[in-house]
């Protein structure tokens, strides 16, 4: 089965892209690297700089980030919201829900667990 | 030169593991022979080791489970026995030795019975189930399975070579650290669930690309059958706890080898979160055991009713809600380590919404048969078993997700009664089920109908006399995992948990013994039609066993229930015209699985042991197994047109010779 | 054969019918099992992940975040990186159009980034451990050599695959075979720029500010 196959059927396989010509293809390369080179070069500003109110640098690392993978996404490993891409774009939300569920539930569940059964070298730390 | 491994590592002075050793070695031994001899040795190499079709490794992945059914089956007669006599007494098992029994006992049961028991089912039925030729992926299919059986192996061997853990089936730090576990046992332990578990990941994303990408025409999602559906759910599970598994099982090596802290008491490690994680996998876990054994009662329960399963629909949305909420519930597996109330709330709640969806699922079954024509078939026994029985298993653990009540009864006998009731009522009265149905799709003879019933009823009875009298112990107070005891309230519990016992191992050997008979006797036992039951979904259309690339012609799905739908349509004497044969393209055997799982035994065997260049030697096998099998040019071969016409038109013509003859077996 | 050899008809109306045309192409299920693979890798990402988060604190007397991290250092392993995968993206233009010489051309590329980015971790690595800031010190510094230690592993084994790739399509050529493991490849280092956006968000960049 020829890979040409690959443009007729609805379907689009993971990483591949509708699009086949070279010159459309090389921009959207071009365009993503540009985003990303720029979204990173504003987290490192934004963590090295007084310029910010502090207490917001976490939060706006951490949407800068997502937006970085987010560039990565789209213009690197083709992911959109067509029809062809939908068994993708479950399969990435499914990914994701387990990575919050995990991080997330494990730092609400550590807090809770290191507030109330301080682990034994914390205690000892304590009473010096 | 060979590590810390040395003639001191045979346990020479212990009676009991000696003698298991010798029988098994003997056993092993015999059967080798035996294959030699007769001159099976090049036909298993051709057509078992090195397959990759998906019926013939999910045959191997049966047969592994029911092996290792036997040695944890044997260490929990052990146990039980001990109990039974440990009153006032130390009974006959030392407390070095029984700790190494309750952690073998659990981690076999789970890991190397359980799941291969189930993923075998699945590997075996969905490619037919969809109408397909195999996999997505055979080769890793095969992979995955000697993985599997390379973390069964050097489980066992731990029995002759060095011991195993102390620490339960789930080694809980700080004990199984470094500083209170210095002996290979643990080492064991993370080196054999390493290995299988990139084994069962494998077979994960094999089962889940397969299920979303290889049906045949026309079957769209809501048109599978409902053990497709389930097969789905619960490798996705796979894909998305086994690598929890993973990370956490190697920073507790990375702790005992190269002296990390992410666990220990010293310099800031935190025992707590290796309970946190390994629970984050450990929930879902076991909901990748009892999914697929709904999924088989969702076939057996509608094929013995005689109509179609009921709230299909709903069915199908129930599945999807326990695989996601089975993500958001796992404290409740240590309610006691000191959360608070809040956290223990939130999860002790959403623990209970769980059991909705399950109890969705029982009335659809039940709703299933109301109104049916009942056939009380051996499948049919064990789902109906299985539907009291889970019942109350899942009962107990509504009662024990109130987190007041959890600490009183958290590993408590209570709490040991409870994952038995689920996980046999569930679990493996569904794998037995599965078993007797598909048997004689896969070997082409039913297995003997009245050995089952035996078995069946000396199995159900077994389970209830051996736990419900577990969990009156468990309230009156005994923890799990005592090797002796002076509470003499707890005695006759004990005693009858032994007789119970008894009954659990005759029902077991029941089936060995049905296996047996059914080989002997398979010329009369032999399934000529190909569907044996009468069954509703495509596997039944082929002949049994079916020929290698399952469908001569992938058939064209119109409807939910594609086979009963096919039969109907026959009935009404609608003929069809042969079918235009093309030439079909199989994937080609190799050894790949079977070679790298050598080396991975060989890289275990070395790293339990610190034989550092042995390990190494292993890892670059392994490696080059892979470049060898990226590297060959051809990676299937051709059956010409016309012998898959020879081959299908036998099998029609058979077929319609014995449409005149009743189909329905018992 | 498992991805049947479904003839070419029917393929304009149906699929938009919801109907389901019989079991996709090779290229679609291999690209997809690789995905479902990384989502995989990416589970086990975030273990690492959130054991950092909670040991992140646990230093026990030693040295933390800001007294080790040289985020220059972070800075020019991100660029190594960031353009190691846009050179991967221009090997895969190559490979869709078959042109050997552009293809190696962008490997050679991506593999010599992909390099630097390892030597700069590797000496960072060595330098901690010389100090007596090695993995043992500390909790914190378990976490942090484990999750940035297993994504340069994921790099050294993909470097290893890149290899492989080059000398495969330079014997065999763009065989349909070998173009669907360069997608597997292609998949997998661009998933590995992406982690390394949330290392060195969380780890050096979030860490340096304590």
């Amino acid at each position: 089965m020829s890979d040409l196959e690959l443009h007729d059927r609805a379907d689009v396989a993971h990483g591949d892209e509708k699009e086949g010509r070279i010159g459309p293809r090389l921009l959207g390369y071009v365009t993503g690297l540009g985003l990303a080179i720029l979204l990173t070069a504003t987290s490192f500003f934004v963590a090295g700089t007084d310029l910010v109110w502090q207490p917001s640098i976490p939060v706006a690392l951490v949407v800068l980030a997502i937006a970085q993978m987010g560039v990565h996404l789209v213009f690197f490993l083709h992911i959109t919201t067509g029809p062809d891409n939908t068994n993708n774009v479950m399969a990435l939300a499914f990914g994701i829900l387990i990575v919050v569920l995990v991080i997330g539930g494990s730092l609400w569940i550590m807090a809770n667990l290191n507030h109330n059964m301080r682990p034994m070298d914390q205690i000892m730390q304590m009473q010096r | 030169m060979l590590g810390r491994l040395s003639w001191a590592a045979i346990p020479v002075d212990q009676p009991i593991p000696l003698l298991a050793a010798a029988v098994v070695l003997v056993a092993i031994l015999a059967v080798l022979g035996w294959v030699i001899v007769k001159g099976y040795l090049p036909y298993l190499w051709r057509e078992w080791i090195t397959s990759v079709d998906h019926k013939r490794i999910g045959a191997m992945y049966v047969l592994l489970a029911l092996v290792m059914l036997l040695r944890g089956g044997t260490d929990a007669i052990m146990m039980r026995t001990q109990l039974a006599m440990a009153f006032h007494s130390q009974g006959y098992l030392p407390p070095e030795h029984y700790n190494q029994i309750f952690s073998a006992h659990g981690t076999i049961m789970i890991f190397f019975v359980g799941m291969p028991f189930v993923i075998g089912l699945m590997n075996f039925v969905v490619p037919l189930q969809l109408g397909v030729r195999d996999v997505a992926f055979p080769t890793l299919n095969s992979v995955g399975f000697w993985l599997t059986a390379t973390g069964a192996l050097l489980v066992n061997i731990s029995l002759v070579i060095g011991e195993f853990a102390r620490t339960g089936w789930l080694p809980y730090p700080p004990l199984s650290e470094l500083a209170y576990s210095p002996d290979v046992g643990v080492d064991y332990y993370l080196w054999s669930l390493g290995i299988s578990g990139v084994g069962t990941l494998v077979a994960g994303i094999n089962l889940v690309t397969t299920v979303l990408k290889i049906r045949t025409r026309g079957m769209t999602y809501l048109r599978m059958p409902m053990f497709c559906w389930t097969t789905l759910a619960s490798n996705l599970l796979i894909v998305a706890a086994f690598p929890i598994l993973t990370a956490t099982l190697t920073m507790l090596i990375l702790d005992r080898y190269l002296g990390f802290h992410f666990f220990t008491n010293e310099a800031g490690g935190n025992a707590m979160m290796f309970i946190n994680l390994i629970w984050a996998w450990g929930h879902p876990e076991v909901y990748i055991l009892a999914l697929p054994a709904f999924g088989i009662f969702s076939e057996v329960v509608p094929t013995f009713s005689g109509k179609p399963l009921f709230g299909y629909r709903s069915m199908v949305l129930a599945t999807m809600a326990i695989c996601v909420i089975s993500f958001m519930v796992w404290l409740h597996h240590f309610f006691t380590m000191g959360a608070g109330p809040d956290v223990n709330a939130i999860f002790g709640i959403a623990s209970m919404i769980i059991a909705v969806p399950t109890g969705v699922k029982i009335y659809n079954w039940l709703f299933t048969m109301f109104g049916g024509r009942i056939r009380f078939a051996t499948p049919m026994l064990w789902s109906i078993g299985f539907m009291v029985t889970f019942i109350i298993g899942g009962l107990t653990g509504v009662l024990l997700a109130v987190p007041p009540a959890d600490f009183l009864l958290h590993n408590s006998l209570f709490l040991v009664a409870h994952f038995h009731n689920v996980i046999i009522g569930g679990v493996l009265f569904g794998a037995f089920a599965g078993y007797t149905y598909w048997f004689p799709k896969a070997f082409g003879f039913r297995l003997h109908e009245g050995l089952g019933k035996i078995a069946f009823w000396f199995t159900f009875t077994g389970f209830y006399v051996t736990f419900i009298p577990l969990y009156a112990a468990g309230i009156l107070g005994i923890t799990r995992r005592m090797q002796h005891y002076d509470v003499a309230a707890w005695r006759p519990w004990m005693i009858i948990a032994g007789i119970g016992t008894v009954l659990l191992a005759i029902g077991v050997l029941c089936q060995v013994l049905q296996l047996a008979v059914s080989i002997r006797r398979r010329a009369e036992l032999r399934d000529l039609t190909g569907d044996p039951w009468n069954g509703r979904s495509l596997e039944w259309a082929t002949t049994s066993p079916p020929p290698v690339f399952n469908f001569a012609v992938l058939p064209d799905v119109g409807g939910k229930d594609a086979y009963w739908t096919q039969k109907s349509r026959v009935n009404q004497a609608e003929t069809r015209d042969e079918p235009r044969y093309q030439a079909i393209e199989m994937p080609r055997n190799s050894p790949t699985g079977f070679v790298c799982a050598f080396f991975a035994t060989v890289m275990g065997f070395a790293l339990i042991w610190h034989i550092w260049w042995l390990a190494l030697a292993g890892f670059i096998g392994a490696f080059a197994t892979f470049v060898v099998f990226a590297w060959r040019d051809r990676d299937e071969y051709e059956i010409p047109a016309d012998e898959v016409a020879r081959i299908d038109r036998v099998n029609i013509g058979r077929r319609r010779e014995l449409s005149g003859v009743a189909v329905s077996a018992s | 054969m498992i991805a049947a050899a479904a003839p070419a008809r029917d393929l304009d109306h149906v699929h938009s019918l919801g109907e389901h045309l019989g079991p996709a192409p090779k290229r679609i299920v291999t690209g997809y099992g690789f995905w479902i693979f990384l989502l995989s890798d990416m589970v086990m990402f975030s273990c690492f992940f959130a054991a950092y988060a909670v040991l992140g604190g646990q230093t026990a007397g030693g040295p933390n975040g800001a007294e080790l991290f040289n985020l220059k250092n972070v800075a020019v392993e991100t660029g190594c990186l960031l353009m190691s995968s846009f050179a991967c993206g221009m090997a895969s233009i190559a490979a869709d159009v078959r042109n050997q010489f552009w293809f190696q051309i962008a490997m050679v590329v991506t593999c010599l980034l992909g390099l630097g980015f390892l030597s700069i971790e590797f000496h960072e690595f060595a330098d901690l451990v010389a100090r007596g800031d090695g993995p043992s010190r500390s909790a914190f510094l378990s976490a942090f050599f484990t999750l940035v230690g297993c994504h340069g592993l994921h790099v050294s084994a993909g470097i290893l695959w890149l290899l492989t790739m080059m000398a495969q399509v330079f014997a065999k050529g763009f065989r349909a075979d070998i173009q669907r493991r360069f997608l597997c490849f292609a998949l997998f280092w661009h998933a590995l720029d992406i982690i390394w956006v949330a290392v060195f968000s969380v780890v050096y960049l979030l860490g340096s500010g304590t």
